[in-house]
């Protein structure tokens, strides 16, 4: 069976990919297993764990509910590229480190990507604006109360 | 000593791999040459299988090999039991353990029939859809009560009934107890418990070199030696010639212990074949299926009790669902019968199960692991017995506590580590008290009556609980200080996110006179750490903190013994800290331990004979029974007495697990088994129809806890230290999730004022619309 290929250039973290992708080669898989970007975690793929969240072009998507062919001329952010360059902790990470909001850390990629969209929407939220900002990441471990409590305290840490 | 880290909340050492997205999970693993698996699982619960034919798929471009279980030859075999059943007199089990590939017939629904070996994922996937199968349905059997009766269809033919046990206990004699009672309350509750359902999956990758004759095995388990004892044997090897490695695992919960799942059985297998390595990541679908579930049991119980609310005695019967089959033996069924006593004082005790072989997944423990079962049993009766004698709920408990002065407390019967079941130690009173202050019980009655003038509809509830928790046999580790003056922890068992590269590396670091950013942890690498049992029962604290800490000693001993050589003064003169040995008040004349090291490995020069090399120690603990953890959970709810929306208005915890090492990575072991409890009593429920099809297995269906249902926690503790480790330490990874079941049921009545409008909450899971059911005749 001949396969539907396709040459796609993307921009991933600033750096700029050019690849031959089947077409129904799941993003997800394509930033994983591809370009070797495993931070990107797959928890269901379909679309309801937001474990895979990334930004495409600065909105938080789901990986494993597009295909790379879908990317093609865009660009996108991973939580590999949240870290300044010198590894300097995002406010949020740092933030998650203090208030120990991770445990098993699975989850945790898809949450700092879907909280640093949030937070450059609503640099000042209130506790049930994160919390239902947060309500479309599924986290087994926390409790979420710790995440929550990072955000909060991340977004104070930004807005200086 | 330097400053003692142990107790204080140090921020998580393993955080910064997992925030940077540089943590290696299962699917992370990438290898030359790497094949992939997928498995074709059974679509009908119960059948015969007539026909599986590969033939066509092996003609798939990509398709490199597929099995049946026909071509497994003599390494078809049907696992272990992995626990076997404890030493209960009269005890009847029958073991049905699992197989690798199905033959003959099926028994559930996921049960793998043939594994297809591609070059890629996606390849392997279409040539499923390429085996013809043919299977002729059978009844499944899904009712627990169905199945017991004679004309039932069997889930194993050979067995002649789908008993998978029966097991009976007491303690004193209920029923001249019984004889004697003022009151005595029967009633019907049904549990279930759901799915663990941790946001990564299972998945294995197993590597065979055959130059080197060696066998990596990566592996999402909780339990890594087991894994490469048992898999050694089966594949013909030496344990040595095995490595089972379980890298960051993205939660676990129980489900990822149990062994041997068919894929880590196949996927080693099937690598020796093909001299490749070979990739299986189980994804959402296949885990409702192919991951052991806990689920459901049914109780008929009855409390006997004197007019002032004194328990006198307590007998249940009740039946456990055990899935297809039975490798974990009876430890969850065990543990409800055990937990159900609770913090009570029950002088008689009649207990019998009836573990039950069903067409559905395999039942393992999963947090709580059959507690919760037995907690809402007893909670439920005490709440109706209070109701009944007119005693005020908290009250009816308090009468009941065991007093502080009673410990080590006997309740004869055997618990899961087949020991007798004895509390520690405990000081239970307290912690009610502590709970019933924090949610403002005595003031809630007004509260809850100027509510509802405002026509709002609030509820409290209030439950206790025991957790049996850090049970043996044992664990070890390796501490090692390495040249540069950092230390090296190894031990055997597994990490799914419990802080364990953390509290391990304060352990060693308060013996050891290093920053705890200093102590590098490594669990789970067989070739680490050779010997374990692994990370279950709440007990990885408990029993490898504690040979964390021997160790420890151990090694600080050789450090001052040989700085005492090298100063020539005595051990007693001298200090360790900041990774240094020094002469107290001297702090100029120091060695660092770094340099210890390294004269402790001389490459020249006779050295006393004796002598072991480096400054290392490996150190195995094991307790002689469990310890025993308490708590009590308070909850306020609104619920809103049309739609049945629930919101928790205040949650409470009080809590007591010994010694806390961590009380920042207590505080979210506690948080994340509150959420697990909360969707067990309100949100999540497996939903088979009468032929053993699961009809929500989707996230979009079974209904995981959101940031929107759990609330903020309100948390604090009282430590009462258990004598059976030198740390005092208890266990904590379940206690969060057991006792929300009964809270919820409790705080629910009292919210719709159900007990007075004669409608009793009699079962978990919850949820609007089976509370609509519930209520329906009220309306």
């Amino acid at each position: 069976m001949d396969t539907d290929d396709h040459d796609i250039s993307l921009q991933v973290n600033g750096t700029t990919y050019r690849r031959r992708v089947e077409s129904r080669l799941l993003l997800s898989d394509f930033l994983r297993h591809e370009l070797g970007l495993a931070g990107t975690h797959v928890g269901c793929e379909h679309g309801v764990c937001g474990a895979c969240t990334i930004l495409f072009d600065g909105e938080p998507v789901r990986a494993c509910l597009m295909f790379a062919v879908q990317a093609n001329q865009h660009r996108i952010s991973t939580i590999e590229g949240l870290a300044a360059k010198d590894g300097q902790y995002h406010p949020l990470q740092q933030a998650m480190h203090d208030y120990h909001g991770l445990q098993c850390g699975y989850c945790t990629p898809g949450i700092l990507m879907t909280m640093s969209a949030f937070l450059d929407e609503n640099p000042s939220p209130n506790e049930d604006e994160v919390r239902e900002a947060l309500s479309g990441n599924l986290c087994r471990c926390t409790g979420y109360q710790n995440i929550v409590d990072a955000v909060l305290a991340a977004a104070k840490t930004m807005r200086g | 000593m330097s400053t003692r880290t142990l107790g204080e909340p140090v921020k998580r050492n393993e955080d910064r791999r997992l925030l940077t997205g540089q943590a290696l999970f299962i699917d992370d693993v990438e290898l030359p040459g790497m094949l992939h698996a997928a498995l074709l699982r059974s679509q009908v619960a119960h059948g015969r299988i007539l026909k599986i034919d590969v033939s066509r798929a092996l003609q798939r471009p990509g398709v490199i090999a597929a099995y049946v279980a026909g071509d497994l030859g003599d390494y078809w075999q049907h696992g272990p039991v992995l626990v076997p059943p404890p030493p209960i007199p009269g005890i009847v089990f029958n073991a049905r353990t699992q197989v690798p590939l199905a033959k003959d017939k099926v028994r559930h629904v996921g049960e793998p029939l043939a594994i297809v070996i591609a070059e890629s994922r996606y390849i392997a996937e279409d040539a499923l859809d390429d085996i013809d199968v043919e299977i002729e349905q059978l009844p499944a059997v899904v009712d627990l009560e169905q199945g017991l009766r004679a004309e039932s269809a069997l889930v194993h033919d050979d067995v002649g009934s789908n008993i998978s046990a029966h097991v009976r206990q007491t303690k004193g004699h209920y029923a001249a107890a019984a004889a004697k009672a003022d009151h005595i309350l029967k009633r019907r509750f049904r549990y279930e418990h759901g799915i663990s359902s941790p946001i990564e999956t299972r998945g294995v990758v197993a590597q065979w070199d055959g130059r080197a004759g060696q066998m990596t095995i990566w592996d999402t388990t909780q339990a890594p030696v087991f894994v490469r004892n048992g898999l050694a044997g089966v594949l013909g090897l030496n344990e040595r010639q095995v490595r089972v490695i379980a890298p960051f695992v993205g939660g676990g919960f129980g489900p990822k212990i149990m062994m041997f799942y068919p894929e880590e059985v196949l996927l080693p297998w099937i690598s020796m074949q093909l001299n490749r390595p070979v990739k299986w990541i189980e994804d959402r679908l296949e885990h409702f299926f192919a991951t052991t579930h806990e689920r459901g049991q049914i109780h008929d119980a009855e409390i006997a009790l004197t007019s002032d609310g004194r328990i006198l005695g307590i007998r249940d019967v009740f039946l456990h669902d055990g899935g297809a089959y039975d490798p974990y033996g009876l430890t969850v069924p065990i543990n409800s019968q055990c937990t159900l006593l609770g913090p009570y004082v029950v002088p008689n005790y009649d207990s019998t199960f009836t573990q039950v072989f069903t067409n559905l997944p395999i039942v393992t423990p999963y947090r709580g692991a059959g507690r919760q079962h037995g907690v809402f049993v007893m909670e439920r009766l005490l709440d109706f017995a209070a109701h009944e004698l007119n005693i005020d709920p908290a009250e009816i408990r308090r009468r009941n506590l065991i007093p502080p002065d009673a410990f080590p407390y006997k309740n004869e019967i055997i618990y899961q580590d087949f020991a007798p079941l004895e509390y520690d130690s405990g000081n239970y009173e307290p912690v009610l008290d502590m709970a019933l202050e924090a949610i403002g019980y005595e003031t809630f009655k007004d509260e809850q009556a100027a509510a509802r003038l405002a026509g709002r509809h609030l509820g409290l509830g209030i439950a206790c609980y025991v957790e049996g928790t850090g049970i043996g046999p044992y664990e070890g580790a390796k501490v090692q200080v390495q040249s540069n003056g950092k230390v090296s922890v190894a031990t055997g068992i597994g990490t799914q996110g419990q802080g364990h590269f953390t509290v391990f590396a304060q352990i060693a670091a308060d013996q050891l006179g290093v920053a705890v950013s200093d102590v590098n942890v490594v669990t789970g690498d067989t070739d680490q750490f050779y010997w374990g049992a692994g990370t279950f029962a709440s007990r990885g604290a408990v029993v490898a903190g504690n040979a964390v800490n021997e160790a420890s000693k151990v090694v600080r001993k050789k450090a001052l013994k040989l700085a005492s050589d090298l100063f020539e003064c005595s051990e007693d003169d001298l200090v360790i800290e900041n990774g240094k040995v020094s002469i107290t008040g001297i702090p100029e004349k120091f060695v660092s331990l770094g340099d210890l090291a390294r004269q402790a490995n001389p490459m020249r020069g006779a050295v006393q004979p004796g002598t072991e090399p480096g400054l290392e120690s490996t150190q195995y603990f094991g307790p002689k029974m469990g310890a025993t953890a308490n708590g009590v959970h308070a909850m306020i709810i609104e619920m809103d007495p049309q739609t049945y929306e629930l919101k928790i208005l205040r949650y409470v915890v009080v809590h007591d697990c010994g010694t806390v090492i961590n009380p920042m990575i207590l505080a979210g072991q506690i948080h994340g088994g509150v959420a697990q409890g909360i969707g067990n009593a309100f949100y999540e429920k497996l939903v088979f129809d009468d032929q053993g099809q699961l009809l929500n297995a989707s996230l979009a269906d079974y209904l995981l806890p959101t940031a929107l249902e759990v609330p903020r926690m309100e948390l604090s503790h009282t430590v009462t230290k258990s004598p059976l480790n030198p740390l005092g330490i208890k266990g904590a990874g379940e206690a969060g999730a057991i006792p929300a079941g009964p809270l919820f049921a409790q705080a629910i009545e009292d919210a719709l004022d159900l007990k007075a409008r004669g409608v009793e909450l009699t079962e978990i899971p919850l949820s609007p619309s089976r509370l609509f059911e519930l209520t329906r005749d009220l309306r």
